[in-house]
C-alpha cells in the first residue's frame, strides 16, 4: 500500500490540471488556424504553405494597429480584415490561375509565397521579436500560479470564431455556397454559383482566421517573422491526425495534441516536447492513416 | 516491359546523327567546360561552381522523387544533414581522416534516415507525403539541435578535410581545383547512374505511379515498395551530396538540416525543370547565381529571398517547366 501511495504522491497533481488548462487553451488556438487550413483544403484542393504566414502576417498587422490605436480588439478586427483582402487578392493573383493544373503547383506555389512573406517580414520588422501587452490584466489564482483570465478569454473567442464559422456554413447563403462547391464543384457552377468567388472567399475568411488566431495568440509570446512555420508545422499533424479535410476531427486532434504536448513539457525540455507531437503523427500513420478522429473507413 | 522502342535510335532530321550521338556530344561539351572551369576561374568562382555542383546532385536526387515518381518531399535537408554529420563523425572518429570512409559514414546516415522517412511517408499521397517529409525532417533536426554532447547542437561540428586518396596510387591534399574535378566526377557518376535508373524498367515503373497510380497498382506492380525504395535511393543521393558538402566546407551544421534547406532544394527543381536531371543543376547555379548577383549589387542585408520567391511564383504560372523543361522528352530518350 505503502508503493501505492508514493506513486500517487509522486504525481504533481496541480502541475497536470495547470498544463491541461494550457493545452487546452493552446489546442483552442491550435484548432482555430487547423479549420481555416482544412477549409480552404476541403474546398479548394489547395494546401496552404503560407498559412502559417498568414498567421504571422495577421500577429504584425496586430502589432502595428495596437501601437498606433492602442486597443486591443480594434487591432484584432482590423487584423482580420487586412488579412482576409490580402488574402483574396493574393488568391485571384497566384492561386486563380492555377485552378485545373496538378495540385503540385498550388503547393508549390503557396510555398513561394510563404517564403517571400517570411523574408519581408523580417526585412520590414526585423529580427527582434514583439509584444502585444495583455489586453485584460486581471487574474484568478490557480494553486500557486496566478493565472490570467486573457488566455481563458483566449480559448473561449476561438470556440466563439469557430462556432460562428460553423454556424455561417450551416445557414447563411454563402455558407451553402460553399458547402456545394466543396460537395461537387461542376454541378454547383451549373447551378449558377459563382465558384471562382467562392474559393476567393473561403480563402479569405479561412485567412482572416489564421490572421485572428495569430493576433490572439501574440500576447502570450511574442511576435517573430518565423513563428508561423512552427505552427503551421503543428497544424499540419492535427489535420493529418484529425482526418484530412475533417473540420471537426482537426479541432479534436487539435486538443488533443496540445494536451499531451502541455503534459510532455512536466517532464521534458518544451523544446523536445514537440517530439510527442511528431510521435502522435508516426504513431496515427502506422495504424490508422486515415485519421483518428474520424470513423473507420468501408 | 520491354524498353526496346525507347532505345531505337532516332535521327534528327537535318543533321544526320542519331539521338544519342548528339546527347553524348553536348554531355562532352560540358564536361569540357566544366574541367576546365578551375583553371580558369578566379578562386572565389571556382568554389562557387563547385558548391553550384553540390546543390544540383541535392537537387537532382530530389527530382528522381518530384519529376519521376510524382512524389514532392520537402524533407530532403534531412537526408543532407545526416550525410553531413555522418561524414563528420567519420572524419573525427577515425584519424587519420579517410574520405571514402567519410562517403561510406554518410551514406549510411542518409541511409538511415531515408529508411525510416520512406517506410512512413510512403503510406501517403500528394500533399500529405509533402507535408510528412518535412515533419521527419523537423524531427530530425530538433534531435541534432538539442543533442548538444553528440552533435555540437547550434554550433556544429568542424573538422578537418580528409586527403584525396586513392588507395596505393595517388594521396594528397585538397586543392580548390581537385576538389572541384573531385565533385565534379562524383556529380557526373551520379547523373549517369541516376539516368540510368530512370531509363530502366524499374524507373519506367516509377514514371507510371507518377502518371497513374491506381492503375499501375491495378497491373499489379507492389506500388508501395517502389515508393519506398525511390525514396531511399533519392536519399542516399541527398546523403552524397551532404558529405561532398561537408567535405568542400569542413564543417557540418544544424542550420543544413533545416527546412529551408529542402525549400531551395525544391525551388531549384522548379526553376530549373523538373524530370529532366540535369534541369535541376541549371536551377540550382541559376538561384546561386542571382543571389549572389542580389548581395552584390543590393548589399548583404537585401532579402535575395523576395526577388526570387516572386520569381518561383511567376514560373510556376506561366513557366511550370522550367528553364529546361523544352528540353525534357529529349533529354529522357
Amino acid at each position: 500500500m505503502d508503493a501505492v501511495a508514493h506513486f500517487f504522491h509522486a504525481i504533481p497533481f496541480d502541475l497536470i490540471v495547470i498544463q491541461t488548462v494550457n493545452g487546452i487553451v493552446t489546442g483552442m488556438i491550435l484548432a482555430l488556424i487547423a479549420s481555416g487550413l482544412t477549409l480552404i483544403f476541403g474546398i479548394m484542393d489547395v494546401v496552404n504553405f503560407a498559412h502559417g504566414e498568414l498567421f504571422m502576417l495577421g500577429a504584425y498587422v496586430g502589432v502595428v494597429v495596437i501601437a498606433a490605436t492602442g486597443s486591443f480588439w480594434l487591432g484584432l478586427i482590423a487584423s482580420a480584415l487586412i488579412v482576409a483582402i490580402f488574402g483574396a487578392a493574393l488568391q485571384i493573383v497566384t492561386l486563380r490561375p492555377l485552378i485545373g493544373r496538378d495540385p503540385l503547383n498550388t503547393i508549390l506555389a503557396t510555398f513561394g509565397i510563404s517564403l517571400v512573406l517570411q523574408n519581408y517580414a523580417l526585412w520590414q520588422f526585423g529580427p527582434v521579436s514583439r509584444k502585444i501587452p495583455d489586453p485584460m490584466s486581471s487574474h484568478f489564482t490557480l494553486f500557486y500560479l496566478q493565472y490570467p483570465w486573457y488566455r481563458i478569454v483566449i480559448a473561449g473567442l476561438s470556440a466563439a470564431i469557430i462556432g460562428g464559422f460553423w454556424l455561417f456554413l450551416k445557414y447563411s447563403k454563402f455558407g451553402v455556397w460553399i458547402r456545394a462547391t466543396a460537395q461537387d464543384r461542376v454541378m454547383a457552377q451549373a447551378m449558377g454559383i459563382p465558384v471562382p468567388l467562392v474559393y476567393t472567399g473561403v480563402f479569405a475568411i479561412g485567412s482572416a482566421m489564421a490572421a485572428a488566431s495569430g493576433v490572439l495568440f501574440a500576447p502570450t509570446t511574442g511576435v517573430d517573422h518565423s513563428m508561423g512555420l512552427d505552427w503551421v508545422l503543428k497544424a499540419f499533424i492535427v489535420v493529418v491526425v484529425g482526418g484530412m479535410g475533417n473540420l471537426g476531427g482537426s479541432i479534436a486532434a487539435a486538443i488533443f495534441v496540445s494536451l499531451l504536448e502541455s503534459y510532455a513539457a512536466i517532464w521534458l525540455d518544451p523544446s523536445q516536447a514537440v517530439i510527442v507531437s511528431f510521435v502522435v503523427l508516426i504513431l496515427t500513420l502506422l495504424f490508422r492513416p486515415t485519421g483518428l478522429f474520424v470513423p473507420t473507413p468501408k | 516491359m520491354t524498353a526496346a522502342p525507347l532505345d531505337k535510335p532516332m535521327p534528327l532530321s537535318k543533321t544526320g546523327l542519331s539521338h544519342s550521338a548528339i546527347f553524348w556530344i553536348g554531355f562532352g561539351a560540358v564536361m569540357a567546360v566544366l574541367i576546365v572551369a578551375p583553371l580558369v576561374l578566379p578562386e572565389f568562382w571556382r568554389r562557387f561552381l563547385t558548391e553550384i555542383l553540390i546543390w544540383g546532385l541535392l537537387a537532382m536526387s530530389s527530382d528522381l522523387l518530384i519529376g519521376y515518381t510524382g512524389m514532392v518531399s520537402f524533407g530532403h535537408s534531412a537526408f543532407f544533414g545526416l550525410g553531413m554529420y555522418g561524414a563528420a563523425a567519420a572524419l573525427l572518429i577515425v584519424s587519420p581522416p579517410n574520405l571514402w570512409l567519410a562517403i561510406l559514414f554518410g551514406l549510411a546516415g542518409a541511409a538511415g534516415a531515408a529508411l525510416f522517412v520512406a517506410y512512413f511517408s510512403t503510406r501517403l499521397r500528394d500533399i500529405y507525403f509533402a507535408i510528412t517529409t518535412l515533419i521527419f525532417s523537423q524531427i530530425f533536426y530538433v534531435i541534432i539541435f538539442t543533442w548538444t554532447r553528440v552533435t555540437g547542437g547550434e554550433n556544429g561540428l568542424i573538422f578537418t578535410r580528409p586527403h584525396l586518396t586513392i588507395p596505393f596510387i595517388y594521396n594528397a591534399r585538397f586543392t580548390t581545383t581537385t576538389m572541384h574535378w573531385f565533385v565534379l566526377a562524383v556529380v557526373t557518376a551520379s547523373y549517369l547512374i541516376l539516368r540510368r535508373v530512370t531509363q530502366s524498367p524499374f524507373g519506367m515503373v516509377l514514371q507510371s505511379i507518377r502518371e497513374n497510380e491506381p492503375r499501375t497498382r491495378a497491373i499489379g506492380y507492389p506500388v508501395a515498395r517502389y515508393k519506398m525504395v525511390s525514396v531511399m535511393l533519392s536519399g542516399l543521393f541527398a546523403g552524397l551530396a551532404g558529405v561532398l558538402y561537408a567535405v568542400q566546407n569542413e564543417f557540418a551544421a544544424p542550420n543544413f538540416v533545416y527546412f529551408l534547406t529542402s525549400g531551395d532544394t525544391v525551388m531549384y527543381n522548379v526553376m530549373g525543370g523538373i524530370g529532366t536531371l540535369v534541369g535541376p543543376i541549371v536551377g540550382a547555379g541559376f538561384f546561386q547565381l542571382a543571389r549572389e548577383l542580389l548581395a552584390r549589387f543590393l548589399g548583404d542585408q537585401f532579402p535575395y529571398l523576395i526577388p526570387l520567391g516572386i520569381i518561383f511564383i511567376a514560373m510556376i504560372i506561366f513557366l511550370p517547366q522550367g528553364l529546361l523543361g523544352f528540353a525534357r522528352r529529349w533529354l529522357n530518350r
